[in-house]
Parts: C-alpha cells; structure tokens; sequence
C-alpha cells in the first residue's frame, strides 16, 4: 500500500530503535503520554513497547471519545432511542458500550429502539431525508478532530429545512483534558503524575493547529510532539520527545509535517466558532467534572439541539467504585495494577472507561499486549 | 472454556442481540448456554463445525448445516446459492470428508423476483456440481413481506472421512506447524465493498470455493502428520486459531509478513478500519500438521490452483494460557485475539 507501507517498515523501525536506545540515558527513566486513543492503538497493535528500551514508559491517555463519555450520557441516548418517534444515528463503536441497568444501544436496539449505525454524520442527513416522518437524532461524539462534520451536518441540515433533524452533542476538547491531568493534586496515598512529556494528536491539530498546546510548553514545561498514527510516527515522535527531555527543552515540535500546519485549519475553526459554544462543564469517565471542556451549540441553533428538542437531563450514574481508570488515564497506575482488569472487566464485559472501546488503555493492552504479564521476563513492566 | 466467558446470559430478560451472531465470545456463550445445555450430547461437546460418527454398516460419516443470510445476495465473486453449497462442502472437507449429498432449505419474502431466484438455484446447482455433490431433498417457506430479507438459505451436508484418517480440532500439538491456503480476508472485504459501494484499481473477489478437491491432495501428502484443518469464515483467521489454541490446549505464535494478503484487501481493510485477520474467508482453509510434514504439505498444496499460495505462518506452542501471539511486520509482538463484538453482520 502506497503512502502507508513506508510507515510500517521493520528496518526503519528497528533504526528508530536503536537511535533511541543510543539516545536515552541509562541513569534515569522517561515518561510520555501519547493522549490519543488512536496512537494507543498503534504502539499496541505493532508492538512498539517491544521496540523501546526498558527505561521508556508510554502512559496511555484520556484521548478515546467513546471511553470518557460518561454512563449518563449514554443513558440519555437510549431514553431518546426508546421514544417512539425517534430514530437515534450513532457511529457503531458506541453501540456496545455499558450503560445504567445492564443496559446498552444495542439492547436497547435489539428490545425495539430504532437506532441505526452510521460512518459519517452526513449518512444520519440523509435519513432524516428519507423518513420525514421520523425524529433524527444524530448522537455526535469526539474530539475536535470530529467536531467540524458534525457542525457541517448540522449546516446542511438548515440549508435543506430539514425539520426532523436534531443533534445531540457530546463533543469535547483535548487541550483542557490534558490541563485537567496535570492540573491534578495527587492526595497523599497516591503515586505522584509522572507525565514528561506528550506525543499529541495529529488529527487534533489537523484542526486546530499548534498554538494550543504552547500552553503545555511555556507554562508546565512538557515536550509535546504533534505526531502521525503511524507506527513510525509514533517513534519518531518518541525519539523527538528524548532529545528534548535530554537537551532541557519544553518545546511544540511538529512530526506530523505531512498534514498539519501551524495554524491548522481556519475554516473549521472557523465554523465550530459559529455552530458550538463551551459548556460550563462536562463529566469525563475517569477524570470527573472538567470546567469549560466540552461543546454545546450555541442558542442560535438551538432548534437543532436534541438536549433542548427532547428535554434531557442527564442524570449522575456512578462507576464501579473498584475500577482504576481515573489513575490509569493519569498514569498514576496501569491495567493490570487494577483488581477488576482480565477478570469481571474483558472488551466483552467492559466495567470501566478504559476497556470501552478499542482504542482505550486496559483495551489496548487486554487485546493486543496481555501475554507480556505471562513472559518469564515479566514483573518487569508489570508494575513500576 | 470457563475461562473464556465471565459472565451468565440473562435468560430472563435478555434478548438476542447483533453480537450473539458475530462468531465471537457472545455467540460462543450462546450456544454454550442455550443450545449445549438443550441437546447436550458427547458428538456436539467436540465443538467442531460438523460432526463425526460411526455408521452401523461400518465407516465414519460426517455431518454439518449452516444457514446463509449474506447481504447483498448477488457479491462479486459468488452469490448466496453458491456459498451455500461452498460453506457446507467445506464444512464437511475440514473433517477430510468426502462430501456426498446436500438438502437445501429455503426461507424466500413474498414479492421476492423469481428471476433471481431461479439465478440463485442455477448458481448453486452449478456449485453442486463443480463440487462433485448432489442436492438430494429440500424445503421451500415463503414469509410475509417484511418478515425476512429476500431470501435465506440453509444446507446440510453428510460425507464419508477415509478410514484411518481422524481430523479434530483438539489435535494440535507443541511443535505443529500452521498453514493457510491462501490470502486472508477476501470474502468478507468484497461483501463490504459491494455494500458500501467501494472500487478499486482491481475488483475483490469473494474467494468463495469449494475445497474437497485440495483437501483430498493434502490427505494424500500429510496422511496422518495432519493434526486438523479448519475453515476461517466469521471472525477470520484469528477467532480460528483461538478456537483451535482452546480445543487443543496449545498456544500459537505466528509471523504477521508470513500470512499472505492481497494489496487491494489490506488497502480496504485500512480505510474500512478492519483487521483482515479478523475478516471472513469462504474458500481457504487453515491446517496443523506435523513439523516433518509441513514443507511436504505446503509444495502438495500449492501444486493445487486453491492452495497456490499456501504458506507456514507460525507454529504450536506449549501456553497454559492459550494465547496466540504474532510476531508484526513492524518488529514488535501483540495477542491475535478474538474481536469482541459485531464486525460485519450477514457476511455469509
């Protein structure tokens, strides 16, 4: 495959490897979050734990919308669903996820709900046009990277007069995730935040560009490296991370020049600026109420605002008490740290955020990397 | 199998949703729950995807039925008439039977154009025939419109295994090989571009074949050294070597740059976001077989048209805990593991 192989080949890997294994010291240990669930997902499924020294630890983030998206949430979506009238357009990663009651869409789906899946926010415009008899609800979540196609879906949907159209809006933002985390004051019997430094979101700055995460520079003094989902680009990435780190620089370096710019992209910011305005806060499973860190649309769209449509209140579902994804998604602790991974929490059986979706961190690690806890060498990665 | 499924279906209030069907954990847990406990017999406990027994004249017979509710029901490459008659022969080859005779149930909407349904009948007695099986008896329902999708179909099949020859899925042992027959993944992405309407620089073709023929070769190279063969339909290459890590009580490791896919199906499987060890195959097949054999077994096998690029993925391996492990093409190691949840319903 053109354009994709060259960033899977074993050789330049294992150059990678070796170039940062002659680049990081010997007497200290380094720690990176990569914040983006897509980036999880590409250091498990390749192996690239096996490629990094011993002494490199990645933390694996809050960047998966479908894990931090919290229980009430979802259960507002299935009260919607089960309202006659409405047929409820969500992207099919969601349909598993556990709600309140032993609930989830695709019980819900299976016991009546019309809930249809859908790959593009577009897919749920046309079939609002195709039942103008049915209340479309198209259930939109993620980062500002999926941000942009739900406002265009709902520009479309005013410039057709569809009236039987509505949003419900879950979308949220990585900048004030990643503040949210380092922000954090460990209380006294928990591990300290070890984070360096990040691997940030390509398809994020895709979007919005560089400058937000100055911020993480200037005031925190983190490295972040704005990186490709490539396996390559992750090391690259890695490797960039250590010689800042090394060298005493807290600095926004761009890997990813292959996609993002600077300024990223105006026209998008410029149309999520029209469409949605902040939240006053927002819950995230696993880091609790973050102020100001997720989109609403703004009044002048509020006849497309299903909160508004329908009347949702979202009401508070609590975790499992047990689960420790607030403190694996800081790092403070990792999957298999916790009582409830691999035993009542399975990607089949998910108990908390981080085993949602594919892309969250005890996912990531139960499917693709559990057998490293059975290897003779073990111990040595399980627990720090 | 305790092991694998955590939690007990809620019998009371549960329903029957999408992943009970996808070939994975939730289905493996239904049929545990549900249909083991019903007919519970010790034919049925072997978990193969067709039975073996002795007849009273002598001989060992094998049976097998699938249902077939592929959407759409004409795809590049085959339609559900000719899967029908593929799955099932296939079915019964993977137990090293020679497949004899098929019955065909079908389950047809009121409105469904007889034009295809007469096209669908001549695919499969074309199928038939190409297979060297007869379709002996049959049934024929018609539903209200709305209470089924065009048409399903469902066939059983019964075949003779030469004597001698005792294929299982609990026979892998530390040391086996493991072959595939071809490249992985081609049924199920040309079931998802044909849905989603993708084009390539080269149509996918379903890979959709019958394949007695190869495994009578591979019986005539191996003989005994051959431990079982299976077919990766749902759920692909990776719910099968699962399934086989569990039924045999090994672990596997495999080469990812070893297992052969077409460009065009890894191209699709990107921009689809699906793993191609995870998408279904209609005509290849996976074996384990004696490390003394495999290279053997591999040439025989690649001297036959639906085996020309057999390959040695990887091996069994002692692992009181089952996994199968690959080594990727970019250096590092990961679990293959089954997909929990649905990937592509009505793929066959």
């Amino acid at each position: 495959m053109k354009y994709v192989d060259e960033y899977r080949d074993g050789d330049k890997a294992r150059a990678l490897a070796a170039a940062i294994a002659a680049e990081v010291r010997p007497d200290r240990s380094y720690a990176f979050m990569e914040f983006c669930g897509g980036h999880t997902h590409a250091i498990s499924r390749y192996g690239i734990e096996d490629l990094l020294p011993k002494n490199v630890r990645m933390i694996h983030g809050p960047g998966c919308p479908v894990c931090v998206l919290p229980i009430g949430r979802i259960d507002d979506a299935i009260r919607l669903a089960r309202r006659p009238e409405v047929t409820l357009c969500t992207y099919a990663d969601l349909m598993r996820v556990p709600a309140s009651g032993g609930l989830s869409l695709m019980k819900a789906k299976a016991a009546g709900a019309d809930i249809r899946m859908v790959y593009s926010s577009l897919d749920a415009i046309r079939i609002a046009e195709a039942n103008p008899e049915r209340q479309v609800v198209f259930f939109a979540i993620g980062f500002e990277t999926t941000t942009p196609p739900t406002a265009v879906a709902l520009k479309t949907a005013e410039a057709k007069d569809l009236k039987n159209f509505s949003i419900y809006c879950n979308h949220v933002l990585t900048p004030v995730a990643m503040r949210a985390i380092l922000d954090r004051t460990p209380t006294p019997d928990e591990p300290p935040i070890a984070i360096e430094g990040f691997v940030g979101p390509s398809h994020v700055s895709t979007i919005i560009g560089m400058e937000p995460y100055r911020v993480f520079a200037r005031d925190y003094r983190k490295p972040v490296v704005i990186a490709g989902f490539e396996p390559l680009d992750v090391m690259y990435a890695i490797l960039m991370l250590v010689r800042q780190v090394n060298e005493q620089r807290a600095e926004v370096e761009n890997q990813y020049i292959r996609a993002v710019r600077t300024e990223g992209n105006p026209v998008a910011i410029d149309l999520c600026d029209e469409v949605f305005e902040l939240r006053d806060s927002f819950e995230w499973r696993g880091l609790g109420v973050v102020p100001r860190s997720a989109l609403k649309l703004r009044d002048a769209y509020a006849f497309y605002d299903a909160e508004k449509r329908f009347t949702v209140e979202t009401q508070p579902a609590e975790d499992n008490p047990a689960c420790e994804c607030g403190a694996i998604l800081r790092g403070q602790k990792r999957p298999a740290d916790c009582r409830l991974f691999g035993t009542v929490c399975t990607p089949e059986t998910p108990t908390g955020a981080c085993m949602v979706s594919s892309e969250g961190a005890c996912a990531a690690h139960w499917t693709y990397g559990r057998f490293r806890h059975h290897q003779t060498d073990a111990g040595l990665r399980k627990s720090a | 199998m305790s092991k694998t499924f955590r939690r007990k279906l809620d019998l009371k209030a549960g329903r029957v949703d999408m992943s009970h069907g996808a070939g994975g954990r939730a289905m493996a847990e239904l049929i545990a729950a549900i249909f083991k406990d019903a007919f519970g017999n010790e034919l049925l406990e072997q978990g193969n995807d067709q039975a073996s027994f002795p007849t009273p004249a002598g001989g060992r017979m094998v049976m097998t039925t699938d249902g077939y509710v592929v959407s759409p029901i004409f795809f590049p490459g085959g339609d559900i008439g000719s899967l029908a008659v593929h799955g099932t022969v296939n079915d019964l080859a993977m137990a090293g039977a020679k497949p004899l005779y098929l019955s065909a149930s079908y389950i047809i909407e009121e409105g469904f154009p007889l034009g295809d349904l007469k096209r669908i009948a001549d695919s499969m007695g074309a199928a038939a025939r190409a297979a060297g099986v007869l379709i002996v008896t049959g049934d024929t329902k018609v539903v209200d419109r709305g209470k089924a999708d065009g048409v399903f179909i469902s066939t059983a099949g019964v075949g003779v295994v030469p004597d001698g020859l005792a294929l299982s899925g609990d026979r892998a042992r530390p040391g086996d090989r493991v072959i595939v027959s071809g490249s992985m993944g081609d049924h199920g992405v040309a079931i998802m571009s044909s849905r989603e309407n993708l084009t390539f620089e080269t149509e996918i073709l379903s890979d959709s074949a019958p394949l007695n023929g190869l495994v009578e070769a591979m019986v005539t190279a191996a003989g005994p050294h051959l431990r079982l063969m299976r077919d990766p339909t749902r759920g692909g290459l990776a719910a099968t070597l699962n399934e086989l890590a569990h039924q045999s009580g090994v672990g596997f490791r495999i080469v990812e740059d070893h297992i052969p896919i077409k460009r065009q199906v890894a191209a699709a499987c990107e921009l689809l976001g699906l793993d191609p060890l995870n998408v279904a195959n209609e005509g290849k097949l996976v074996a384990v077989v004696a490390a003394e054999a495999a290279e053997a077994l591999v040439a025989a096998m690649r001297s036959h048209p639906l085996g020309a690029d057999a390959a040695i993925i990887g091996e069994a391996v002692e692992d009181d805990q089952r996994f199968v492990q690959m080594t990727t093409g970019f250096g590092g190691g990961r679990i293959v593991d089954w997909l929990a949840g649905e990937q592509l319903p009505r793929i066959c």
